[in-house]
């Protein structure tokens, strides 16, 4: 075995590594550049997924920004309150914490629900969609061509075999790119410990509604009249809870007769950190006084699995 | 073959009938994760074309003055040239970081992508080890000069390529495709035919 060329091949591999280390070394000294130490430790602050929403190109933008003093330490939407804490005792600021905030998509007419009166075969885009009409029978309901899906940073929005989006509470980071683009303004951003969504804006009422949609909010006004905390009202033609007065009681949903109004219930298993239930219906919704204790939930009736993003 | 046509023939091998990326394949990854829009493509091409060439130069410089005379590159070539390509990408983004921001802005963020990519990786052991060109009438040992030219023609041959195919995938964004085709198998389909199309070039050299 000739073992000066092994000799030779370790004096080279380690003269390149020791040379090289030492011009390294040297450079960082020579050219090191004097950065904000704040820079970094907001850069660790942030959530790091470079989502856009604070309409700076990433978050290391948005931490020179913040550093700079030429961004509101509330700079991330997405990272919700946690982070606008944290970055507020980076830079010294007494910071009062919001509540987080997760989307919400007012729309439950899939497919069968809301059947398709004509075929669109333009532009895969909800927003081009929108401008022809849709093809939908419900003119406000979700038109299901994944705009928000694809703006979403985190995949936190999926489509079900019904063509309606659901959003991931687990993964939904509150950063409102949705909210912004969704063209028939069905997404709304409401506080995480929000319960109780009306899952229809439909700007029909009675028979109207119904035939384009049979889960439509018909704008009945019961519900309004079922809230203890008087946080529903019927505006437009459909309803909308004002989350902060709302209670998630959960009367409401028990009144609703279409049952556009649905409970959301955690559960630590599920994929998509929970589901919507209708609550067992009260026959008569003013016979009794109380009802303030959370109705039995009962399973919706069309099936809802599935729905990992494809 | 007078030289002028020879350095003429060696940049138009390099670029275009040997195509890194649609004829040998090589840096898929870039290719396709980086050509979803026009404007991160072109400062990849760029960075590319800069880092290619230094990294060349310096891989021709140890090989032809330490692992060749000590007899070891034929088993140590890539663990050196790893070596110092690395070590090349880090000190130019020191430099750059130092010396122009506005530089460093543009061509930053593409600096640590390419530090050991893998077609830099492979112009440098071409210019030192020519195989696909041996067939041609240039020396098996390249010169300085020679190793250059090579060099930047791989590297002219990779940006206008990853321009095109960025250019073609902002408009396949909008075009009606089947659910199941859209994003990046639709983006391997256009690839191979554009690669189809290059291989038109091989047969501009009568070998």
């Amino acid at each position: 075995m000739d073992w000066s060329l092994v000799w030779k091949a370790v004096i080279s591999l380690a003269g390149f590594g020791i040379l090289l280390g030492a011009i390294l070394a040297v450079a960082s000294r020579r050219f090191h550049v004097e950065t904000d130490p704040k820079v970094a430790e907001i850069l660790d602050a942030l959530p790091g997924s470079n989502c856009g929403a604070c309409g700076l190109p990433g978050c290391e933008a948005a931490a020179e920004a913040v550093a700079r003093g030429d961004a509101p330490v509330n700079v991330c939407r997405a990272g919700g309150p946690d982070v606008t804490l944290a970055v507020g005792r980076i830079m010294g600021l007494e910071v009062e914490a919001g509540v987080a905030q997760v989307a919400h998509i007012h729309c439950r007419g899939g497919r069968s629900l809301s059947p398709p009166v004509a075929f669109y075969q333009g532009v895969s885009s909800c927003r081009a969609a929108h401008m022809l009409g849709g093809g939908k029978a419900c003119p406000f309901g979700c038109l299901g061509l994944q705009d928000c899906a694809d703006v979403c940073p985190v995949s936190a929005i999926a489509f079900d075999e019904e063509g309606i989006s659901r959003v991931n509470v687990r993964r939904c980071t509150g950063c409102g790119l949705c909210a912004d683009v969704c063209p028939r303004d069905l997404i709304e951003m409401v506080p995480s410990t929000a319960r109780v969504f009306v899952r229809c804006r439909s700007q029909y009422t009675g028979k109207k509604a119904t035939a384009v949609c049979k889960v439509a909010c018909i704008g009945c006004r019961r519900c309004e009249k079922a809230c203890p905390a008087d946080a529903i009202h019927v505006q437009d033609g459909f309803a909308s809870i004002d989350y902060e007065k709302c209670t998630n009681c959960g009367d409401c949903a028990a009144v609703c007769p279409t049952d556009s109004i649905q409970v959301w219930v955690g559960r630590e298993g599920h994929p998509e950190g929970g589901e919507f239930v209708v609550p067992e219906k009260k026959k008569r919704p003013r016979k009794e006084g109380g009802g303030r204790e959370k109705p039995e939930a009962r399973e919706e009736a069309p099936p809802r699995e599935g729905g990992e993003p494809s | 073959m007078n030289e002028a046509w020879r350095y003429f023939l060696l940049f138009f091998g390099a670029s275009l009938v040997a195509n890194i990326l649609l004829i040998r394949f090589i840096a898929l990854c870039p290719f396709f994760g980086v050509s979803t829009s026009l404007e991160t493509s072109l400062g990849m091409s760029i960075s590319v074309i800069f880092v290619m060439t230094m990294a060349t130069s310096v891989s021709w410089i140890a090989w032809n003055y330490v692992l060749k005379p000590l007899g070891v590159g034929e088993f140590l070539y890539i663990p050196s040239f790893i070596l110092i390509i690395a070590s090349l990408v880090q000190f130019v983004e020191m430099v750059i970081k130092k010396t122009s921001p506005p530089l460093y802005r543009a061509m930053g963020i593409y600096l640590p992508l390419i530090t050991t990519n893998c077609a830099v990786l492979a112009a440098a052991t071409e210019s030192v080890k020519p195989g696909f060109f041996t067939k041609l009438n240039v020396p098996y040992h390249y010169g300085f000069p020679e190793a250059l030219v090579y060099t930047i023609g791989v590297a002219a041959g990779f940006s206008l390529v990853l321009i095109l195919f960025a250019a073609m995938r902002e408009r396949l964004e909008l075009a009606p495709i089947p659910k199941f085709f859209r994003g990046v198998p639709i983006a391997f389909i256009t690839a191979a035919l554009f690669s189809l199309a290059f291989m038109g070039f091989a047969g501009m050299f009568n070998l």
